[in-house]
């Protein structure tokens, strides 16, 4: 399952989980920006927790749920706290690290629903943003646990049981 | 009340946060359907000659449609003249480490991966040049046709008598090392050919250079390529216009009659892309014992990598900035820069600016030291002062308008200079007594100034349109890629029309649609593209103001818009308002229209003040920037949330350059630094959240009063952070320590400061 619809096919053994979301499900928001597992652009969530999908073989993913930033606004369209925040608080600027930055934060904030500065810092080690310095992602991620991103149901908390 | 100036959020980032940019390797369009995957051969030596390449196994490997070499290029126009020529794939030999030599052309990556693998090249090793060194001793040469290494010089050398008068004259070698720009989004492309015509998508900072690059190199009309540019994820300087690999996709495509597209690993970028900086400098600074500095020089030696791309020109731009914010009775320099086995040197966040500032930055503090006198009392006894301006330096550049001790000052009582340093004593004497823990406290100044559009003269594109709907569309050369330009050139068309943003759209980066443009590289896509937005929103405006009153039947002069509600009436009566759909569709079919070329009279050079604070546990040598205070005054903001935006990131990259990021050789020419897992690109754990303070000191060089600040914090950062590191060990003996300050080289300047002791 992809955001909730289900998407079903038959890939090499090699196929990475980042490769099938673009590819195969056609969802191209999820980006690859290094090939060492060290950039985090391809964050997703699988069974509600953050992976780096291009380090995750789609076979992996076989019967569970990935969600990425394509499934995250609410039905109605209405941005998830975690993206309303990137916005209000210039969290973006080329957008490319955002998907993944985004993703990595929402299970940052489940994880640890109050953190420091310092804890979020920490939390996104794994994600590298080229343009924003961190200083506007930081306060995007503090200003979303304000917020309580955590205490709103969207597609990010649900989990296979 | 005007909008500009005021805090706007983007109105780019709902389309981001939820779909994701269209990124070119996003691209699903019916004309990229069939296409082909290009992957690239790239020389694993850093300098030999090709005595074979043989392809057939590729060939036979699954999904692969063709493998192409130097020796199918021949229907391109014969290259230039020049025996330091750039090939598009290496035919004879390869100069370094990635430089491509073949493309293998697959059905999917995957499978273009495996082929690229079984192309197999015969070299010929020949000597590697690494570094500067290696390279002025021209034992072996990169072009033996060119006879030398030496790729271009300039200036002199400090004329004799030059320091004659100084009590203090300090002279140092150091380097300003190597780096990676590292954009998110590696460099990627997709090309395909109809009736002869190409349309190539790339990421790009601008389509118009790019087109005009790729048809050159093509022997093709500008007219029959089309260059688009979705949404690119970051540049730096090192997506300005295009490069070898990109105009290879768009040649292979027409010789394989089939759409082609292409996007790098990150290891491949590493290799490929341009690096930056990559200078030696010799600085030589003279003065008095009460702090007057009388003379400075500053020798560059540039490493241009292995072909003349930046290293032509970054050279002299940090020679026109060298003297930066001092007022000096001598400043000189000269460079040479030389051709090594590496990659090419290209355009970097600042490119040529930063690298003037930190040498002179770290040199004001070499004297300070030298003195036994404050960093800050030194800077504020020779900054330019603010009644000099326009000023006119020893290189010849004229600043434009500038208080850089009010900047300075600004930094230091923002930061609580005085108590910094009362609390940096503090631990000193507690160190002494054998007490307190190792973390000694730096503090690091720069003050700057640098150019901005210094490429003036070229102006930008613009072409404004009010359709009968009463929407508005901006045409721009400008070439986002980050920055903001839909909110930012948005704003200055509702500012001026009254149209309300969410009906104002910004179009940018289609050859057909703008085929006149410069783009968006050296800060100046505000100062120039955003100028002739501007003027461009004036013109329709009085284009409609006479529409208007023909309609009205009233005099042009009587009428006046009312931008709150964006109609156009006779003064003070709203009952004859006419909305802007009513008086452009009054104007015909196409409505409202204006284009402007704008070309400004001079360069703007903005200025600032950083004030870093550093950490250094003294044991281990680790550095942790905890406080970074900087003014950045690039004249009038036009949205805060954008410029500060532009200085975070400006400062991330400029602290990294002081503490981490370096790309490295080894003696034969391998690169070390990769990939990201090698090369230490700045992470949210190693930066603290910033201290901005605002300052705006128009320009008059354009209406808006506005200068680039998209370079301003990578410039003052990288100094201000390095001065820190240095003066948090300085009681230590310590009076130098080289770019990165890893914690390895700080324990070592720690160690070698006590031994000498």
């Amino acid at each position: 399952m992809v955001n909730g619809a289900p998407v079903a096919a038959e890939v090499e053994d090699r196929t990475l989980l980042v490769h099938f979301v673009r590819e195969t499900a056609g969802l191209t928001a999820t980006n690859v920006g290094c090939d060492t597992t060290s950039c985090g652009a391809c964050t997703v969530l699988l069974d509600g927790e953050s992976v780096k999908s291009c380090t995750v073989l789609a076979a992996q993913a076989d019967g569970r749920q990935v969600t990425t930033v394509e499934g995250l606004a609410g039905p109605g369209g209405e941005l998830h706290p975690m993206q309303r925040a990137f916005r209000a608080e210039h969290g973006l600027q080329c957008g490319f690290c955002t998907p993944g930055m985004v993703m990595a934060s929402v299970s940052l904030l489940q994880e640890n629903p109050h953190p420091t500065e310092a804890e979020v810092r920490a939390g996104l080690e794994g994600n590298l943003c080229r343009c924003t310095g961190y200083h506007n992602i930081v306060r995007a991620v503090l200003a979303a646990a304000e917020l309580e991103v955590t205490g709103s149901a969207g597609p990010a908390e649900e989990r296979a049981s | 009340m005007s909008i500009l100036g005021t805090r706007v959020v983007r109105t780019e980032d709902p389309r981001l946060l939820t779909a994701g940019g269209t990124y070119t390797d996003d691209l699903r369009l019916p004309e990229l359907a069939r296409a082909l995957r290009v992957t690239f051969v790239r020389s694993p030596v850093a300098h030999a000659e090709i005595t074979g390449i043989d392809a057939k196994t590729a060939l036979d490997s699954p999904g692969v449609v063709a493998v192409l070499t130097a020796a199918d290029a021949d229907d391109l126009p014969p290259a230039a003249g020049r025996p330091t020529t750039e090939p598009l794939l290496a035919a004879d030999r390869v100069r370094y480490v990635g430089e491509p030599v073949a493309i293998v052309l697959t059905e999917d990556s995957y499978q273009g991966e495996d082929a690229a693998e079984l192309v197999s090249v015969d070299y010929q090793p020949l000597a590697a040049v690494v570094g500067v060194d290696a390279a002025l001793a021209d034992e072996s040469l990169l072009f033996p046709a060119a006879g030398s290494n030496v790729l271009r010089s300039g200036g002199d050398p400090a004329p004799d008598g030059a320091f004659a008068g100084c009590d203090v004259v300090v002279q140092r070698t150091f380097p300003n090392q190597r780096v990676a720009p590292v954009p998110l989004e590696v460099r990627a492309a997709a090309a395909t050919w109809a009736d002869g015509r190409l349309t190539l998508w790339a990421s790009t900072q601008n389509a118009q250079q790019a087109r005009d690059q790729v048809a050159g190199a093509l022997g093709l009309d500008a007219a029959a390529v089309r260059v688009i540019t979705p949404d690119v994820g970051g540049g730096f300087g090192a997506k300005i216009a295009t490069d070898r690999d990109t105009i290879v996709v768009a040649w292979a495509a027409r010789r394989l009659g089939r759409p082609l597209r292409w996007v790098e690993t990150r290891n491949e970028n590493l290799l490929g892309m341009v690096h930056g900086r990559a200078q030696r400098h010799t600085i030589t600074i003279g003065g008095s014992r009460d702090g007057r500095i009388l003379a400075y020089h500053l020798d560059i030696i540039q490493d241009s990598g292995a072909y003349p791309r930046g290293g032509t020109f970054l050279p002299g731009l940090t020679q026109l900035m060298a003297s930066g914010v001092y007022d000096l009775a001598y400043c000189g320099a000269a460079f040479r820069s030389v051709l090594t086995t590496t990659t090419p040197i290209g355009a970097y966040r600042g490119a040529g600016r930063p690298e003037a500032t930190a040498a002179i930055e770290r040199a004001v503090d070499l004297f300070a030291a030298e003195i036994g006198m404050d960093p800050a009392e030194v800077r504020r006894r020779n900054v330019v002062a603010p009644e000099a301006f326009p000023y006119t330096t020893a290189s010849g550049a004229v600043y434009d308008t500038g208080d850089y001790a009010a900047a300075l000052d600004a930094v230091l009582a923002g930061a609580g200079y005085a108590g910094l340093r009362a609390e940096q004593a503090r631990r000193r004497a507690l160190s002494r007594q054998g007490q307190g823990g190792p973390a000694q406290l730096g503090i690091g100044l720069a003050s700057y100034v640098e150019i901005t559009a210094g490429d003036y003269s070229d102006g930008e594109t613009s072409r404004v349109v009010v359709d009968a709907t009463g929407a508005a569309t901006v045409y721009t050369g400008s070439s986002p890629h980050g920055q903001g330009h839909q909110t930012a050139f948005a704003m200055l068309v509702t500012d001026q029309l009254g149209i309300p943003m969410d009906r104002i759209t910004v179009i940018h980066g289609d050859t057909d649609q703008v085929p006149h443009g410069v783009g968006t590289y050296g800060s100046r896509s505000l100062q120039l593209g955003g100028t002739a937005v501007h003027q461009a929103a004036i013109q329709v405006k009085d284009q409609a103001r006479e529409v208007a009153a023909g309609m009205i039947e009233a005099s042009a002069a009587d009428l006046e818009l009312d931008t709150a509600s964006g109609t156009w009436q006779v003064r003070g009566d709203p009952e004859t308002a006419l909305s802007w759909a009513a008086v452009a569709a009054q104007a015909g079919p196409d409505g409202l229209s204006a284009e402007v070329d704008f070309r400004a009279a001079s360069p703007t050079f903005p200025f600032g003040a950083h004030l870093a604070v550093v950490e250094v546990d003294t044991q281990t040598g680790k550095a942790t920037l905890i406080r970074h205070v900087t003014v950045d005054d690039a004249g009038k903001v036009l949205n805060p949330v954008l410029a500060e935006g532009q200085r975070h990131g400006g400062i991330a990259q400029g602290a990294a350059q002081a503490l981490l990021e370096e790309v490295r050789y080894d003696a034969e020419g391998n690169p070390l630094t990769s990939t990201l897992a090698d090369y230490a690109a700045i992470t949210a754990t190693e930066l603290p959240s910033f201290e901005l303070l605002a300052m705006e000191t128009p320009t008059s060089v354009n209406a808006l009063g506005v200068k680039g600040i998209g370079e301003a914090g990578t410039i003052g950062a990288t100094p201000a952070v390095l001065n820190a590191v240095i003066d948090a060990v300085a009681h230590l003996g310590v009076r130098h320590i080289d770019m990165p300050a890893t914690p390895q080289r700080i324990w070592a300047a720690i160690n070698e400061a006590k031994g000498s002791v």
